[in-house]
């Protein structure tokens, strides 16, 4: 097999034996091979949490900030160099919980960027508490009752907000994410996607049999430019649907937008104080 | 007619009755005319009603402080006059409608200059040009030549329709033909105008610093009073080439231009103390990524949401002490419009030099006060570039003996770039090896020797030697200086501190020369002072300090100056 250019040999992974994120790591590495796309130009931001160490196992660029806060970040280092291929990575408390504003504002400002969020319903690194998507009567240390507040529903939000593409994918099914995170990653414009997956230490209900038994695939019929379809099937409970559920082609991602891009490609970076047009301007307030 | 020195002229009335808009025509008119101008307002937090009040000086030179003492008083409604009823001395003249106005205060009626101003109004077109024609009648007064006043009129409304541009003509000329026979002794000489002049307010002075700075990126969310430096820059934005985004909250805000710096733009935040709350975090982030980040910090009145309009050096303390663990940091804290644009200018070089998060902490009375300045002198702005290209072998945090490891970024070279919020190994990687900690910690610290030496000086102004020193810092630099200009005393000197982060190394050396020290402070806990005192062993125990939410003024100043320097 080909050396993969993403690998990092021998390093020691702070991952349970078992966890869906193994897949994740493997799936994303795979995939930005496949594509051709070199280390040197990933960067790959991330929060806190187990999911939001993966750029730590993979050899590219990494801005590994604060819990909850991987979007930011990766949307100033599109807009500062968008030659960049951004992917913005962590889990469901990180993105969703923690990071909910900036996932519902990433979605509306659209910069070029890859969210792939590992949803396995549950907090690991703290223990086994509720995530925003656990569901209803999930019992733990802290909700010992079973959890009450309404699942969020991550795809059917990013449909609301007219999100550029929305996709969901699990760990049950490499072959279909790696499909997904193709698609994701050459897309023009923002790109969730959600994947489930199992927490072996602390989900006992949503286990990888449950993904299997409880998840079915968007048929290859659906047309994902449909947006109340897709709101539809995003709402779906008893068997959660996988694909690509929404794309909106109508959106300009948002370094598009920026006027410093609209005659000059270069990134910030490459350009240099024009003093001349400071003092040109300063002489017109003389005026 | 006696000649005058220096006109105080306050112009009082509710939000949304075109204060702003008429201190922006005079300020021009008189620029134009040849006087010294400085302006300054404060304001409710709201957008219809309440009382709002502009000060505008005119004088035959610079002036650049705050005065309570009015000599012409135009308030738009009964309340305005009420809310600045405390300025009015005898001296004072008073313009506007006896009967609506002032009622039974017969105390004034002496003073007073009735202006049937509803009747100008009316004639005009409609209350909303009361104004402008305040502005003619206030140019009348001061006999300023038509000409100026026409083409002040057509900078401000020529991008409106041509109807609106005509009525305020008009406006402006009602005023102007009714006082033009009104009583006046408000005659000045006139500066004669210079070619290297520019007017300009706090904001601005800040913004182009930045752009000086080489500033690419700018992310903030809206608060008074940090947002015209944000505005300036979106304004700007394409002339200069830089990116301005409004983010969804000071924490994205923060974030975002911590991104750009990692990926090469030199990025700043502006915001004030509640927003600043929601930056320590990102503060912090930047302390440990060792990556650059500038932050405007325009101070109001705290706890909370405080005194949102108005002004206080109240977060000097929490600048300092901001963000969760220890990591180096720089303080500037300009007073003038000269500091402002050179210091901003500094920050971004000294951000990128040395990593580390770089301050301009100002406070709504300098982001809001205009004066006019010579041109900034650009040759002496030199911008380094401190990037480097990576190669293969390439460490973000390698151990260096001053602590600076260079600074790589993705797509310059073929090394990869990693940070990382966890204590990390110098590859960047997390790690929890409690050596590779300590030398880790050690390393971003040793920064602060490099800082110190290259610390900004405190400015001394007045006689060489002297027995009181008048220590304040940031925005009451002027104000200061002109109280102790006209206590005409020897034996006081200033001492005017830009940056109060680290201190400069020579700081004991020139506040130990003087027998008493004296504490210029616009807050309630003299933090400055408890600087002093915790980096230097310096106890001031004479204190003047102010909390109201209101700049010192001048003569306020003077007094209590007088009375704590015996």
């Amino acid at each position: 097999m080909k050396k993969n250019r993403y690998d990092m040999g021998e390093i020691d992974i702070a991952w349970c034996p078992g966890c869906g994120n193994f897949t994740i790591h493997k799936v994303l590495k795979e995939t930005l091979e496949e594509l051709e796309i070199r280390p040197q130009d990933v960067v790959i931001c991330s929060g806190i949490g187990q999911a939001a160490k993966i750029p730590h196992y993979m050899k590219c660029h990494a801005f590994n900030g604060l819990h909850g806060r991987a979007l930011p970040p990766a949307t100033g280092i599109k807009a500062a160099n968008p030659e960049l291929v951004v992917i913005a990575e962590s889990g469901d408390g990180d993105m969703y919980g923690e990071g909910g504003n900036h996932f519902i504002h990433t979605i509306r400002r659209n910069p070029n960027i890859t969210n792939i969020v590992h949803n396995n319903m549950v907090y690991g690194l703290t223990k086994g508490q509720a995530s925003p998507t656990s569901q209803h009567g999930f019992v733990t240390s802290v909700q010992v009752n079973g959890v009450i507040l309404e699942p969020f529903n991550p795809i059917a939000v990013a449909i609301a907000l007219n999100g550029s593409f929305v996709a969901r994918t699990s760990t049950t099914e490499p072959e279909k994410m790696k499909t997904i995170l193709k698609r994701a990653i050459q897309h023009s414009g923002y790109a969730l996607v959600d994947v489930f997956h199992p927490c072996v230490s602390f989900n006992k209900i949503n286990t990888f049999k449950w993904f299997k038994e409880n998840t079915y695939d968007l048929e290859e019929t659906y047309n994902p430019e449909n947006k109340f379809e897709a709101f539809k099937r995003a709402s779906e409970t008893e068997k959660l649907p996988l694909g690509i559920f929404y794309v909106n082609p109508d959106r300009i991602p948002f370094e598009e937008n920026l006027t410093v891009y609209k005659k000059n490609k270069k990134p910030m970076s490459a350009r240099r104080v024009e003093l001349n047009h400071l003092k040109k301007f300063i002489n017109q307030m003389g005026k | 007619m006696k000649k005058r020195e220096d006109i105080s002229i306050v112009l009082c009335g509710p939000a949304g009755q075109g204060i702003k808009t008429a201190e922006n025509l005079m300020v021009s008119i008189f620029r134009k005319s040849g006087y010294a101008v400085f302006a300054t307002k404060e304001y409710m937090s709201r957008i219809r009603g309440g009382s709002n009040s502009t000060t505008i000086r005119i004088s035959s030179r610079p002036v650049r402080a705050l005065v309570d003492r009015t000599d012409l008083l135009i308030p738009l409604d009964r309340e305005a006059f009420k809310h600045v009823q405390y300025r009015i001395s005898p001296a004072t003249k008073i313009i506007g409608e006896k009967e609506t106005l002032f009622q039974q205060d017969a105390q004034w009626s002496d003073q007073i200059l009735d202006v049937p101003l509803a009747e100008l109004a009316k004639e005009t077109g409609g209350k909303i040009y009361s104004n402008i024609i305040v502005v003619g009648i206030i140019a009348g007064l001061l006999k300023i030549k038509k000409t100026i006043v026409h083409s002040c009129v057509k900078e401000i409304f020529n991008a409106k329709e041509k109807e609106i541009l005509d009525k305020n003509i008009q406006a402006v000329d009602r005023g102007m033909a009714f006082s033009s026979h009104l009583p006046s002794d408000f005659k000045i000489e006139m500066q004669t105008q210079k070619d290297n002049d520019i007017i300009l307010n706090g904001g601005e002075a800040i913004g182009l610093g930045a752009v000086a700075g080489g500033c690419r990126f700018i992310a903030s969310y809206p608060m008074t009073p940090s947002t015209p430096v944000l505005t300036f820059l979106s304004q700007h934005g394409e002339t200069f080439d830089l990116i301005a985004e409004q983010a969804e909250d000071e924490i994205a805000a923060v974030n975002m231009a911590l991104g750009a710096w990692y990926a090469g733009a030199r990025s700043m935040v502006t915001t004030s103390g509640g927003g600043f709350a929601l930056m320590t975090e990102g503060l912090s982030l930047a302390g440990m990524l060792e990556t650059p980040i500038v932050i405007h910090l325009a101070q109001r009145p705290g706890p909370a949401t405080g005194l949102p309009t108005r002004t206080e050096q109240g977060d000097l303390l929490f600048a300092l002490h901001g963000g969760h663990g220890e990591f180096p940091r720089i303080i500037f804290t300009p007073g003038t419009l000269e500091d402002g644009f050179v210091l901003t200018q500094k920050a971004f070089d000294l951000a990128d030099r040395f990593q580390i998060p770089v301050f301009i902490l100002t406070d709504q009375y300098y982001i809001d006060s205009y004066y006019h300045i010579p041109k900034f002198d650009l040759l002496k702005i030199k911008n380094k570039d401190y990037i480097v290209k990576t190669d293969a072998k390439y460490k973000r945090y390698a151990l260096t003996e001053n602590g600076i490891s260079p600074r790589g970024i993705p797509g310059y070279g073929n090394g990869l770039v990693v940070v990382d919020s966890d204590e990390h190994t110098e590859e960047g990687h997390i790690t929890e090896d409690l050596d590779l900690r300590v030398s880790m910690v050690n390393k971003r610290l040793k920064k602060m020797d490099a800082l110190i030496k290259e610390a900004v000086l405190p400015d001394w102004i007045g006689p060489k030697s002297c027995e009181t020193l008048v220590i304040c810092w940031g925005s009451t630099a002027h104000i200061v200086a002109e109280a102790i200009e006209k206590l005409k005393d020897k034996k006081i000197a200033l001492l005017y501190f830009k940056q109060v982060y680290p201190l400069p190394s020579k700081t004991m050396n020139l506040i130990k020369k003087s027998k008493k020290l004296i504490i210029v402070e616009n807050n309630a806990t003299a933090q400055f002072a408890q600087i002093l005192k915790s980096q230097l062993g310096i106890d001031i125990p004479t204190r003047i300090l102010k909390y109201s939410g209101q700049a010192f003024s001048v003569e306020e100043l003077e007094q209590r100056l007088k009375k704590a320097a015996l």
